[in-house]
């Protein structure tokens, strides 16, 4: 099963577990699961989390429970570009529910859905920390600040 | 530790501290409502139901987790408490069903039962429940996970006694669902357990369910009979008939556990295949008769036979989940007819240490003791099978630290990990004792001639690792499974294991088949001793030799010869060629229907009063709970009609009690065998076999006819399927792969399914035995060949 995981994605869990007693492995699951979830275009499909389990000898359940306990881990595939936006209550005051409606019409996806090009998935999240640059989404690791119709346009266009 | 005093309820209660206010309530019997909490289980404190007013405590604290202190008030049922709880009550209700008659449950839940009790008469929630998806975990538990409130016990059951972490909560808040996440059937021998666990309809039994409500249901205690534990059961009967099994509490002996083979195998009880008129055969054809004819002809055939032969030509063979009354009746009427052949070691085929044997072979320790043992040795024993509930206390053990070592022709998958293990083919497993023995010489005391047999023995690193193992731990025992004492060198490796505990000081255990071979010995159901361990002028042959020497007649008490001997293609050889066959049996057995001439319809355990001896030498009497089916009788009442019908002196008991106490009595009598010296083996066994050696055992739902027909049990995926079994390298060499159908001769024939394996060690295949497709095999060499 091991196999799933990349060698350089091992190699990082193993960085992870040298920080945890040996026989708590279970404490790098977070952190493995997400870059598993990297290399894995964006989610985690059953094989992946299984291979999880393996390399860190947890019961195959404990690891599902983590990955789906945690809204950042995808359970289903995912469009190539995972747009989070906020909707919570500083980036819905500075008008989150335009730059949804906008990102929907640029991108063909509906909000917790992905586009039938399967470039773009939109994903409704919890505050994210950035309320003092609302409104705001995130790409990947990049946060987007201040956005705008024609700031999201931009962005967008940006992408690949 | 000094106990402290708090007050529950204006109760003064003496408790332990560390302990939980739920504990000292439950030791007080004040009763304080519960979910999650379970005793055997760790503390969860997710229902909050159980809720109680402490004073200075600035809100309600759950009682199951929150220590006890001194000088400690805790109301349970004041306003506050009483608010507190009925509020958690309401939360709890806010997504469970309201529809208790429709549920399976109903009648017997604690949820409603709860409800009734702290609950309000009216629900507020007028909003829409959550439904969840039912999940299907296999044909022994049926789910209802819309009931489910949470409570993590079946989790948590899982984790920590089950040993195999396979449910799980999955999502969070409102979307959380128990199960297992990705469809499968649950995999463990106790799962059955997590059904008297949940304290809802989420789950429930399969095989019971929707077919009687609890209050239709009598109860009634019982004995387990199907591995050598004795679990405590109870038997749930309605209308004269069992409709399940739950477990009886006992800490001593299954805690308030029960295996799924003890729990489910009542299905079989009204199987349609039972017994339940005398029949003789007639010219190939069998006609039910009345029981006076064919005690009659029973009685003119023995006596024929013996007239003829002479009586060492007849033998008794009685299956080891016979009773105490059964076995020592049968012996009784044997030996008053003349013959010492009586036994019920159907599966062993070496009795050369037979006299070595004390009173009987079995546990010198209680189960509480095997659970603090520093290091356990497996030898031969795949205990989740073959004594799921001795599987947990071994768990249990290894929990606590205890080095757990094993020494198997299979590699077993244990719910614990091992110190040490070493797989190894059969006949390589008396070379490794050997090897644990030798290593154990270096700096023990060891007799001469023991050194002069191992003077050639190679040590190897994980010989000398087990010999460690077992000589530093305080306390240490070997467990002797079933693989072990049906290898055919059995008496040395018993010898070699007295052998490894005499120079380790450890203990010596004996997991025996079936449900009474302890009775079975004390009872004299064996062909070298009498009852009460009596010595004999002459000794009888063992069921083995008496199958092998094709004896003229045979009075068989509850075996299916082909699947439950070790040789099952000699027993059927030796009862075609045999005058006379007679079967006590609960079943019509197909080859029995062939090949006996007289059948006596005798009853299953729920049906007759008898006694059962487990392992640990505990004698446990089981009543009858129902009526015995149609003409069928107890077997110990047969018997004594039997000892009649040959007008043997001493067969005028009234009662089974009246023959458990003439057993009783002369053990009362007898002298204590005394210490028994150890007997070194003449050789060991040349481990280079030149040939393919078969592994066998019994899986663990086909272990007796009763659990052979239980439909639910051979529908899980637990056991080992009919097939030939051998790791891929084997498979290479054998030219056949996964999926393939080999040919298969081992004095008899076979045409079996294909499993690649690991776990098989190379130089030999695994056939499990029990089945009727192996049933032809014998033993000896075996030739695997794919299936033109």
């Amino acid at each position: 099963m091991a196999y799933l995981l990349s060698a350089e994605v091992r190699a990082e869990i193993d960085k992870w577990l040298e920080k945890y007693p040996k026989d708590q492995k279970q404490s790098a699951v977070l952190t493995a699961l997400h870059l598993a979830q990297e290399q894995n275009q964006g989610w985690l499909s059953e094989d992946v989390m299984d291979a999880v389990a393996d390399y860190l000898d947890m019961p195959k359940i404990a690891v599902y429970e983590v990955a789906s306990f945690y809204s950042m881990y995808e359970l289903k595939p995912v469009g190539k570009h995972k747009i989070a936006v906020c909707t919570n209550i500083s980036c819905m005051l500075r008008n989150s529910d335009q730059i949804v409606k906008h990102l929907e019409q640029r991108t063909g996806a509906k909000l917790n859905g992905t586009s039938e090009d399967g470039k773009f998935t939109l994903k409704e999240v919890e505050c994210l920390g950035a309320c003092v640059n609302a409104p705001m989404f995130q790409i990947g690791k990049e946060y987007y600040e201040k956005l705008t119709p024609e700031k999201v346009d931009e962005i967008l266009d940006g992408l690949e | 530790m000094d106990k402290i005093d708090i007050e529950i309820d204006g109760k003064m209660v003496q408790v332990d501290p560390g302990s939980m206010i739920i504990e000292a309530a439950d030791e007080a019997g004040i009763v304080i409502p519960r979910f999650c909490y379970h005793k055997k289980l760790s503390i969860a404190a997710n229902c909050r139901m159980c809720l109680v007013d402490v004073e200075k405590a600035r809100k309600p604290l759950p009682a199951c987790a929150t220590p006890v202190t001194s000088g400690m008030i805790v109301r349970t049922k004041s306003q506050l408490a009483r608010e507190a709880q009925k509020s958690v009550m309401e939360f709890l209700l806010i997504n469970h069903p309201l529809d208790c008659p429709i549920c399976d449950q109903g009648g017997e839940c604690e949820l409603q039962d709860v409800a009734m009790g702290y609950g309000d008469d009216v629900s507020r929630f007028t909003e829409g429940k959550r439904s969840v998806k039912d999940k299907d975990i296999g044909p022994l538990v049926s789910t209802d996970m819309t009931r489910c409130i949470h409570c993590t016990r079946c989790i948590r059951f899982g984790e920590e006694v089950a040993g195999l972490r396979e449910l799980g909560a999955t999502g969070r808040g409102e979307h959380m669902e128990v199960g297992t996440y990705v469809a499968k059937s649950v995999k463990s021998e106790l799962s059955g357990n997590i059904i008297d666990l949940c304290p809802v309809g989420a789950l429930t039994s399969k095989p019971f369910r929707f077919s009687a409500r609890a209050w239709e249901l009598q109860q009634r205690n019982s004995i387990a009979v199907h591995d050598c534990v004795g679990s405590n059961t109870q038997l749930h009967i309605r209308r004269n008939e069992v409709m399940r099994v739950v477990p009886q509490e006992n800490e001593a002996i299954n805690e308030t556990w029960l295996s799924d083979r003890d729990r489910f195998s009542y299905v079989g009880l009204n199987s349609d295949d039972r017994l339940t008129q005398p029949m003789i055969r007639q010219k190939d054809q069998w006609i039910e008769v009345d029981w006076p004819t064919a005690f009659v002809a029973m009685k003119d055939a023995l006596t024929a036979c013996i007239e003829q032969h002479g009586p060492e030509q007849v033998a008794a063979i009685a299956s080891p989940n016979s009773t105490v009354e059964e076995f020592y009746l049968l012996q009784k009427v044997l030996r008053g007819l003349g013959s010492n052949n009586v036994d019920h070691r159907l599966r062993q085929k070496n009795f050369d240490d037979q006299d070595e044997v004390g009173a009987y072979p079995g546990l010198e320790c209680n189960l509480s003791e095997l659970a603090h043992m520093d290091s356990i040795l497996l030898l031969g024993s795949n205990i989740h099978h073959e004594q799921p509930i001795l599987g947990h206390r071994v768990r249990k053990a290894a929990r606590r630290g205890a080095q757990v070592l094993a020494l198997n022709p299979l590699k077993f998958n244990y719910h614990f990990p091992l110190a040490a293990e070493s797989v190894v083919p059969p006949a390589e497993l008396c070379d490794r004792l050997a090897g644990i023995a030798k290593a154990l010489m270096e700096t023990q005391q060891a007799p001469e001639d023991a050194k002069k047999l191992l003077a050639n023995t190679v040590v190897s690193e994980t010989d000398k690792v087990m010999a460690q193992h077992l000589l530093q731990a305080e306390r240490a025992i070997i467990l002797l499974g079933t693989l072990a004492q049906h290898h055919s060198h059995a008496a040395t490796i018993r010898r070699l294991s007295r052998l490894i505990c005499q120079m380790a000081n450890v203990d010596l255990g004996w997991l025996t088949d079936g449900a009474n071979a302890q009775g079975a010995w004390l009872a004299g159901a064996i062909p070298h001793r009498g009852p009460a361990n009596s010595s004999l002028t002459a000794q009888g042959v063992t069921a083995h030799d008496a199958f092998e020497k094709a004896l003229k007649a045979y009075v068989l008490m509850n075996v299916e010869p082909n699947l439950d001997c070790a040789d099952g293609r000699q027993a059927r050889h030796a009862l075609t060629s045999a005058d006379m066959v007679i079967a006590l049996s609960t079943f019509k057995d197909p080859l029995l229907m062939e090949m006996a001439h007289i059948l006596l319809p005798i009853t299953p355990y729920s049906e007759t009063a008898g006694t059962y001896v487990n392992v640990m030498g505990e004698w446990q009497t089981a009543r009858a709970v129902v009526t015995p089916q149609g003409e069928a009788r107890p077997g110990w009442k047969v018997l004594r009609v039997m000892g009649n019908m040959f007008n043997l002196p001493g067969f005028e008991y009234t009662s089974q009690s009246s023959v458990l106490a003439e057993l009783k009595e002369q053990l009362d009598n007898a002298s204590s065998s005394g210490g028994l010296q150890w007997v070194c083996p003449e050789s060991l066994p040349n481990a280079d076999k030149g040939y393919l050696e078969r592994i066998t055992q019994w899986p663990l739902y086909r272990v007796d006819p009763l659990v052979r027909r239980s439909q639910p049990l051979q529908e899980t995926t637990l056991q080992d399927a009919v097939g030939i079994y051998m790791h891929s390298d084997q498979a290479a060499k054998l030219n056949l792969k996964a999926g393939d159908v080999a040919h298969i001769e081992q004095q008899g024939t076979a045409t079996l399914n294909v499993f690649i394996d690991e776990r098989v060690p190379l130089g030999s295949v695994y056939v499990p035995a029990g089945y009727l497709e192996t049933a032809d095999l014998s033993g000896g060499s075996i030739v695997v060949r794919r299936d033109k």
